[in-house]
């Protein structure tokens, strides 16, 4: 029985918005090398909504999957919408993760919303309502474990 | 599709010849060997013969060997029974920083029972030098476990140097050569070893099936309570089909062995040789000569070990790797950390492991298919682009 569920397999083989936006309107980065895992989210914004989203990411097949899938979630939606989308909505997407990859669910939705938070900044706004999960998320600068 | 398996390190396939010694014994030759009749005799006789071979495979007698389930109860078995015999001499046990996990955590499950542990470091190309084993001996030291070659990094110790400083010492030497027996020669005799550890699936025999050999005169108590199996010190109804596979796996293995690593070495070194002209920012891991026959092991700069596992399947070949993500635990490989290697470096590792079937065009398999797969994920890696930006801005 394989580890990872159809879905992931085709977000790994085939991730959708790989890469990096020039001059981009808010940049979230979010896990360090030394974790096993680095996501840096870029996005465009047009009338309050993600008009563009592209990512790179350094980890193992469900870190990879996950940037993708949330990247596919986040377009096109209002930043309030964005704000919502929790890892486990991004893991359900995914017809589920192992148990022991759920942390990388959190990294693909925290650097989503850090570089909503970035583009808030960039426009003055301050960084915004925080979601609680973000408050959380950010004590826990540790790497994670399952 | 082509498919290529390269993970011999993980288990190594069942022999077709070791297969068909072992089907009477699932047939018709299903007698307990305990039993004081004709189907008793039978099996009983296959037992001796197996024992026999195992002991003719590593140099020793026949009675110093031991039938287990696998490598790692016969490290159990050693680690735990050896210090507990002898501990009315002393509670101080001495391994290296790379054992397998079978032989640090029952060190550890020994640290709690009372005994003081002391880890001997590696080098970077993860050797135990003998001088290091020394410095770590005290007059109390009991046992120490010093693995004959490690399975991640293919690194082959200097066995018969180690031996000689523990012996000297007065305490009782064991060493896990699961990943080496039968794959490159092991001598307990010549080397001086007290209790060495083996499995039947690392050369071409059966899951399930291992043993451990203690040399005459050296105390060891059970794991197991029970009947008169093994002499009482390992009982339990024998494995028969198991034992049997694992004596003929002995056999071949004997006489194969110069051929065997002759053909292993050189698909290793192709590997070894022809990746780094292929694949920039990568490194060999272990040592570069001083390795088992069909082991290279290697860290790739930038992307992730289970990445490239799974990417690497896609293109049909089966490999394996120390990253943290593709360990349950998601820790970094203590192996690798030992060796001094940064634990960012180490989750690009990467290790194939030939077996006797693999040939020249399967490590070709690889040098073809490798290093689009480095370059596809490092587009995807924000390290790398980290690192070609500075590269940019250093010039």
């Amino acid at each position: 029985m394989p580890i990872y569920s159809d879905k992931v397999m085709d977000h790994f083989m085939n991730p959708r918005n790989v890469g990096e936006i020039q001059n981009a309107d808010g940049v979230g980065e979010v896990g360090n090398p030394v974790c096993g895992d680095m996501m840096t989210f870029y996005i465009k914004v047009k009338d309050n909504r993600v008009d563009d989203v592209k990512f790179k990411t350094f980890g193992c097949g469900a870190a990879i999957a996950v940037s993708s899938m949330v990247s596919e979630m986040a377009k096109g939606k209002t930043l309030e919408e964005v704000r919502k989308i929790t890892p486990d909505m991004v893991a359900k997407q995914l017809e589920g993760l192992p148990k022991n990859k759920h942390h990388c669910s959190n990294l693909g939705a925290q650097a989503l919303n850090k570089a909503v938070d970035d583009y808030l900044a960039k426009q003055g706004k301050g960084p915004g309502v925080k979601s609680r999960r973000r408050q959380k998320d950010e004590k826990e600068a540790t790497c994670e474990e399952g | 599709m082509t498919k290529v398996y390269l993970d011999n390190a993980a288990t190594t396939p069942v022999l077709p010849e070791v297969l068909e010694a072992m089907l009477p014994y699932l047939r018709e030759a299903y007698g307990n060997p305990q039993s004081i009749h004709d189907w008793g005799d039978e099996v009983r006789e296959g037992i001796e013969e197996a024992r026999g071979r195992v002991a003719a495979l590593i140099g020793a007698s026949p009675e110093e060997i031991l039938f287990t389930s696998s490598g790692t109860e016969s490290n159990n078995m050693a680690i735990k029974g050896l210090a507990m015999a002898q501990q009315s001499k002393g509670k101080h046990v001495v391994v290296s920083a790379i054992e397998h996990f079978s032989v640090l955590h029952s060190a550890r499950t020994l640290e709690k029972a009372g005994f003081e542990l002391t880890l001997v470091p590696v080098d970077k190309h993860g050797l135990v030098h003998p001088g290091e084993v020394a410095r770590s001996l005290r007059p109390d030291t009991v046992l120490v476990s010093i693995m004959w070659a490690n399975t991640e990094v293919g690194t082959i110790q200097p066995m018969a140097e180690i031996a000689r400083v523990v012996k000297e010492s007065g305490a009782v030497f064991h060493t896990d050569a699961v990943a080496a027996a039968g794959n490159i020669p092991v001598d307990v005799g010549q080397t001086g070893v007290d209790a060495l550890s083996l499995a039947a699936n690392q050369f071409y025999g059966p899951k399930g099936a291992g043993a451990l050999c203690v040399k005459r005169g050296i105390r060891i108590l059970p794991l197991l309570d029970g009947g008169v199996q093994e002499g009482g010190r390992r009982p339990g109804t024998e494995n028969v089909p198991g034992i049997v596979g694992l004596g003929k796996a002995a056999e071949m293995a004997k006489m194969g062995m110069p051929s065997r690593m002759k053909h292993l070495t050189a698909l290793r070194d192709r590997l070894i040789d022809g990746l780094p002209s292929r694949i920039d920012h990568m490194m060999l891991t272990g040592h570069r000569t001083q390795r088992l026959p069909g082991s290279a092991s290697f860290c790739i700069e930038f992307i992730e070990g289970e990445s490239m596992l799974m990417l690497l399947n896609q293109k049909g070949i089966a490999a394996s790797s120390g990253s943290a993500c593709t360990s349950r635990a998601l820790k970094a490989s203590h192996v690798l950390t030992a060796m001094g290697i940064p634990v960012e470096l180490s989750h690009g590792s990467l290790l194939f492991t030939f077996g006797i079937a693999n040939a020249e065009s399967d490590a070709d398999h690889v040098l073809e298919s490798l290093p689009p797969i480095v370059e596809r994920l490092r587009k995807m890696s924000p390290l790398y682009d980290k690192f070609l930006k500075q590269e940019r801005g250093g010039k």
